[in-house]
């Protein structure tokens, strides 16, 4: 399976943040990954898929949500990219300060790191490009076969 | 399967029993409404049953310390019971399981109420 990708392009609803926790779900569960891996992985989708929908795109019907599945021989990559004006990192507050925790909102991109390998966040002026790596099993970080 | 819910009382305190998913949308509106109507009939000794909660996402924690915080500041307590794992690992990891009051056995929680 390695090598596949697929791609979708999605209205900023939330419906659309649905879709892609349930199509990150098939697809790691069809890419391997353990019940809990699934999981995490849908959910890291659907927390990137709100940001992108609310925070991004603001439920702008004119923008698009761009969402990608690639299954490379060590990861399963998987891109979200809004038009929106692009997430300022810098704003982020970290969500587990004591000033922070009783806050309803901004633990979106910390649960997104918990459950995923590797996270890449590139915004800029035309939207927020998030990418999310969740290594596969039986691959070394090099890509190679580990030893078993 | 979005959130339902049921309110039953037990000695003083409303017990509201859920089941589905607190998430972004729905889900986390039924929550809302149902904590909003209980404190606006004066009930503010809740306690929020998450027994059959099998998912929950940023939102719906957001919620969780929406309704927490709400009730706390009318002068009442909301406390939660029965956690999946699922729930019980994402309020761990976010450090929130030690802010609000968890239980395991609701006759237990429904005397630890003031």
């Amino acid at each position: 399976m390695a090598g596949d990708r697929f791609s979708y392009k999605l209205d900023s609803t939330l419906e659309t943040v649905d879709n892609a926790e349930q199509t990150a779900s098939r697809i790691a569960s069809e890419s391997g990954f353990d019940e809990d891996e699934v999981m995490q992985i849908a959910m890291a989708v659907r927390e990137a898929a709100v940001n992108a929908v609310l925070h991004g795109n603001a439920y702008d019907p004119e923008k698009k949500i761009e969402l990608e599945f690639e299954r490379t021989i060590s990861d399963l990559v998987i891109t979200i990219r809004d038009q929106g004006k692009g997430l300022d990192l810098a704003k982020i507050p970290d969500p587990l300060a004591p000033e922070n925790l009783l806050k309803t909102s901004g633990r979106g991109i910390f649960l997104i790191r918990s459950f995923m390998d590797e996270v890449q966040i590139n915004p800029s002026q035309a939207g927020t490009e998030i990418k999310l790596f969740k290594h596969v099993h039986g691959t070394s970080e090099d890509g190679k076969e580990a030893p078993q | 399967m979005n959130l339902k819910t049921s309110t039953r009382q037990v000695d003083g305190v409303a017990i509201v029993d859920c089941s589905g998913r607190i998430t972004l949308g729905e889900g986390s509106v039924v929550l809302r409404d149902v904590v909003k109507d209980l404190l606006t009939k004066g009930q503010k000794k809740i306690l929020l049953n998450l027994g059959e909660v099998n998912y929950i996402d940023s939102s719906g924690i957001g919620e969780l310390v929406s309704a927490y915080t709400t009730v706390r500041n009318q002068g009442g307590e909301l406390k939660l019971l029965k956690l999946t794992k699922k729930v019980h690992d994402l309020l761990q990891i976010t450090k929130l399981y030690t802010v609000f009051d968890v239980k395991d056995d609701e006759t237990a929680a429904v005397k630890g109420f003031r």
